[in-house]
């Protein structure tokens, strides 16, 4: 039940962010518009109420998660995201690369923030999630290796992505 | 207005990392190097046009007061939101299947993942 009113829910919202401007009532919407919306909303909820919640783990309905995710994406993680761009715009042009694939175990439990860490990895300075196995050890594509990296058995997870898994950790789990 | 220096400002940065990113497709040695100046650059330079436009939106809402404006940067902020969540997914998928399929990465110092599979 509380999978279904959670799915509507998040319809609903969708639905008004892409109608606003319809009319001037409450605002930006049209009565008809927002009745629409609720009619509609219930009917995708009930068909994929087993589907966003799958885990039936409701802990990101807290809304400091919601406020730390906002601060994650315009701080730490908009910054990551323009010093990796410069970083690879640097090796584009010299062409200098030292590419390897490396372990990392960021020591992560649950599904939801392995994902968010591994979108996050995707998204900033030079490295590339590629397989993940199933004890949460990340494979890393890293497109230029530090010198001794190689050799040990996981890599330095400071190195290959900073403050993002005490990040996550706060964020998703 | 002058927000019109900072459309363009917005329109330059997207367009040079949308660039670099294309010439790093050209230049790179193998898939995975690839992918990395595929999905990173064009991610970033298209979030930057997508805030160009809705700058100029909102411009458009403050001078004429319609609410079209607002529906277009509304929309634009959707379609930041989509490519931001689903870019690096399939970067992820494309790469695991290079590897899976047996395609390993050229120059490499280290491949632990070959390691593990043997």
């Amino acid at each position: 039940m509380l999978a279904f009113i959670i799915t509507a829910v998040v319809t609903f919202v969708t639905y008004l962010i892409l109608t606003a401007g319809s009319g001037n009532f409450l605002l930006f919407w049209s009565p008809s518009e927002i009745i629409m919306g609720i009619f509609l909303s219930l009917i995708v909820g009930f068909i994929t109420r087993n589907y966003l919640c799958k885990s039936k783990n409701y802990r990101m309905l807290n809304p400091i998660r919601w406020l730390l995710f906002i601060v994650y994406g315009f701080g730490p993680f908009f910054f990551a995201m323009a010093k990796a761009n410069i970083d690879v715009a640097y090796r584009v042009i010299t062409g200098k690369i030292r590419p390897g694939i490396v372990k990392i175990d960021p020591k992560l439990k649950t599904d939801y923030g392995i994902t968010f860490l591994a979108n996050s990895i995707t998204l900033t300075p030079g490295t590339l999630t590629v397989d993940v196995d199933d004890n949460n050890v990340l494979y890393v594509h890293w497109i230029n290796v530090p010198e001794g990296e190689e050799k040990k058995e996981y890599a330095d997870i400071n190195k290959v992505c900073g403050s993002f898994p005490k990040w996550t950790r706060r964020v998703a789990e | 207005m002058w927000t019109e220096y900072l459309i363009y400002i917005f329109i330059g940065i997207g367009l040079t990392f949308n660039g670099l990113g294309t010439i790093g497709l050209l230049r790179f040695p193998d898939v995975y190097t690839r992918l990395h100046a595929a999905t990173k650059a064009t991610t970033f330079g298209s979030i930057f046009t997508s805030l160009a436009v809705v700058t100029w939106a909102f411009t458009q809402l403050y001078l004429t007061g319609q609410a079209w404006g607002l529906t277009l940067a509304l929309h634009t902020f959707v379609a930041i939101a989509a490519l931001l969540l689903t870019n690096p997914v399939g970067a992820h998928a494309i790469a695991r299947a290079a590897h899976r399929s047996g395609v390993l990465p050229k120059y490499a110092v280290v491949d632990k993942l070959e390691e593990v599979k043997k």
